[in-house]
């Protein structure tokens, strides 16, 4: 160590530094990059393949719908699990609507069974690029349904389709299923029934 | 480069204390080099104890040896064992023995730190063993299952021994970085006077590149475990999605070191290689300067490609786009660095001895690796890959030839400096085709396997997998049980052996031949001079 002289020292002390310091800022770039991380994902427009997907019918509905009113014919169609000895329809079969308005629709069903009976409907919009521009405003879909013995209830809907919706879609169908809620257990459904009702869940 | 001043310091020769105390107490270069060797060769030994269950278990299909925590409980520990305590404390050790020799330092710059760097290891070692062990004991929680990637939430469910691993995660990250900080401290300011940068020998410049990298990404990962070790115990929720955290965070931040990593294991092999072949070739390394810029980009680029590990996620077209131009745009420096190795052994004088044949493996075999490396950089095609037996055949291609047999090489070529002894040529020459060998019959299988489907990670297999399950096993018992020859070789090379001259191999140049087989305790006392 003859050579190294004092300048030498300071030298490699000030380098020796300048790395820890390093080492230390690096250890906190990895905390920081926790608030970056979100940063860069929501500012910069860095989105997930999932959020992309749905953002782009956003941006098809506003630059083609451009918030004008039109007319659209909405439709309904009902279908009731074979589990479920109810009779189930809506009033109107189809509807000529006005975008940005609110319509009503009534639903009827009917127990046919002896005994009290819970049930739910299940909505879906066909085609799905206009389920975002669908909105029921109050559904018999929201609550569970409870039919006595061989009674019958109108059941309404009121709704409105967005003026968002895109140019393309004139004609949209909205279908309900209704499910059982309770078990079932007082009228087990036959074995033909069972095998229908597989069949209706998968498709 | 020449030396012209050859003079020792004779008076001070070789005061070396003695017993265990050399040991613990070492500041010399020389005696932490090899410590930092043994450590590596006994973490070498352990690493492939767990491979063995791994690959005796996928003999068959069904779960005949051990239960699917522990499984991948030794896949955690194969991985963890291998990069922390096989490959950088030996590429540490090279660094150790070689750098001060190299550049005509008389030692590290800080050799007290030196010393604390590898001393930190063992204290690291034994956490690691016990994250592995607590679990079966009563009241020891469960099975490190995660892998070495430690991905929550998993890694946040597991029992007492992620806290081990974790800390010693901390102990193996400190270690690395205090003994990177002394690496780059010494090559910058104790090089022999008239040695510049660009006249520094690649072994150097490699170790220089790959400390940064360390001191750039180590302190990030111990960053992420620390945020996993909040999650686990101080109720915070960096990575759990109910308390607002994102479980993707943490394969950001694990990657953004993980991927660096990769050239941290793979550049002092470069290094070595860079001497290798043109000892035996006997020729300059053609391109020592667009080496150099190759380096710097692979560095570089390296650092800002870290989600390609990470496509399935979920980003966007944008993102994933970025992250495959990237890393497909890496083979190009990368591919330099080969066709300079290739352009050193045209028309030269080549022999074959042991440390050369390593090298020639290298370029073949890392090439090969690299390859399969493009294809999972594609994105499409990775989706298909991603998690299969595909990456683990890839990585084990890239990593074994890039950085271990890049090692074996370096401690081949080294052997007789270190020890005074030459090995015994013909014992290592069948050490280097078992082990070649066993390693192409291990590994070679597994591409198509992962192709037909099968997952990695996972204890069992379909029956459709079973023969080149076999196979893959079969080569793996010759791959492993090679490495007792390794140990061997060294025993006996220690032990005696035919003497080694100053200048062991014909075609050896550099400052490290001009000192004596083996070194004195304390050289180059007076700095030589460069031309």
């Amino acid at each position: 160590m003859r050579r190294s002289d004092q300048s030498a020292e300071a030298r490699k002390r000030r380098t020796t530094w300048l790395l820890s310091l390093l080492a230390l800022g690096m250890f906190g770039f990895g905390f920081a990059l926790v608030p970056l991380y979100d940063l860069l994902c929501q500012v910069t427009g860095v989105q997930s393949v999932a959020l992309r997907s749905n953002s782009e019918q956003g941006y098809a509905g506003s630059s083609a719908g451009e918030g004008a009113s039109r007319v659209v014919t909405v439709k309904f169609d009902t279908s009731v699990h074979p589990e479920l000895p109810w009779d189930f329809n809506a009033a109107d079969i189809s509807l000529k609507v006005r975008t940005g308005e609110i319509y009503e629709v009534d639903f009827l069903a009917h127990n046919r069974s002896n005994g009290q009976i819970i049930g739910q409907a299940i909505p879906s919009v066909v085609p799905w690029q206009a389920t975002a521009f669908f909105s029921k405003l109050e559904c018999f879909c929201f609550n569970r349904q409870v039919l006595e013995g061989g009674e019958t209830t109108t059941m309404p809907l009121r709704f409105m389709v967005s003026s968002d919706l895109p140019r393309e879609i004139n004609s949209l169908t909205l279908s309900y299923s209704f499910m059982r809620l309770d078990s079932g257990q007082q009228d087990l459904p036959l074995k033909k029934d069972l095998q229908a009702s597989n069949k209706t869940i998968t498709l | 480069m020449t030396t012209t001043t050859m003079t020792h310091d004779e008076a001070h020769h070789d005061h070396a204390p003695t017993g265990l105390k050399r040991w613990l107490f070492s500041t010399n270069h020389k005696d932490i080099g090899t410590l930092y060797l043994l450590f590596a060769l006994t973490m070498l030994f352990l690493g492939g104890a767990s491979a063995m269950v791994i690959r005796a278990e996928l003999f068959l299909p069904g779960i005949q040896l051990v239960d699917p925590d522990l499984y991948n409980n030794l896949v955690t520990n194969h991985a963890l064992l291998m990069i922390f305590g096989a490959v950088m404390p030996a590429a540490a050790g090279l660094a150790n023995w070689m750098i001060p020799l190299m550049i005509g330092a008389p030692d590290m710059a800080l050799p007290r730190m030196n010393n604390l760097s590898f001393w930190i290891l063992p204290a690291a070692a034994t956490m690691l063993i016990l994250s592995f062990v607590v679990p079966f004991f009563p009241g020891g929680g469960t099975q490190i299952n995660t892998g070495w990637t430690l991905y929550p939430p998993l890694s946040i469910k597991v029992g007492m021994s992620m806290d081990f691993l974790i800390f010693a995660i901390h102990l193996l990250g400190i270690s690395s970085i205090l003994a990177s900080i002394n690496i780059i401290v010494t090559l910058l300011n104790m090089r022999a006077p008239g040695m510049t940068l660009m006249k520094m020998p690649m072994f150097c410049w490699t170790w220089l590149v790959t400390a940064f990298l360390l001191i750039l990404v180590v302190p990030v990962l111990a960053g992420g475990v620390t945020m996993l070790l909040f999650d686990r115990h101080f109720g915070t929720s960096f990575f759990d999605a109910a308390g607002g955290g994102d479980p993707v965070l943490f394969q950001h931040l694990f990657w953004f070191f993980g991927h660096p990593e990769v050239y941290i294991l793979l550049l002092p092999s470069i290094g070595v290689l860079s001497h290798v072949i043109p000892t035996f070739a006997r020729k300059p390394l053609f391109g020592y300067k667009s080496m150099v810029g190759a380096m710097l980009a692979v560095a570089t680029i390296g650092m800002v490609v870290w989600a390609h590990h990470q496509y399935t996620i979920g980003m966007s077209l944008g993102a994933v786009t970025y992250f495959m131009v990237g890393t497909i745009l890496i083979s190009i420096p990368v591919g330099l660095m080969i066709f300079n190795f290739i352009a050193t052994m045209w028309r030269g004088s080549m022999t074959f001895e042991t440390p050369m044949l390593f090298a020639v493996g290298i370029v073949l075999m890392f090439t090969f690796g690299g390859l399969s490396g493009v294809m999972l950089a594609v994105v499409p095609a990775d989706m298909q890959y991603h998690d299969s037996m595909f990456v683990v055949a890839h990585f084990h291609y890239v990593l074994m030839p890039g950085a271990v047999f890049g090692l074996f090489a370096g401690v081949f070529y080294w052997l007789p400096k270190w020890t005074g002894h030459m090995y015994d040529e013909k014992l290592a020459k069948i050490f280097f085709w078992t082990n070649v060998i066993g390693f192409n019959i291990t590994f070679f299988p597994q591409h198509f396997l992962g192709l037909a489907g099968m997952p990695r990670r996972i204890v069992d297999y379909n029956a459709i997998f079973t023969e080149f399950n076999v196979l893959s096993s079969i080569g793996a018992m010759i791959f492993g049980l090679s490495h007792l020859l390794l140990l061997y070789i060294v025993i006996k090379t220690i032990r005696g052996g035919k003497k080694a001259k100053n200048r062991s191999w014909e075609g050896a140049k550099g400052l490290e031949w001009e000192v004596g087989s083996p070194p004195e305790f304390h050289t180059w006392t007076t700095a030589p001079q460069i031309k």
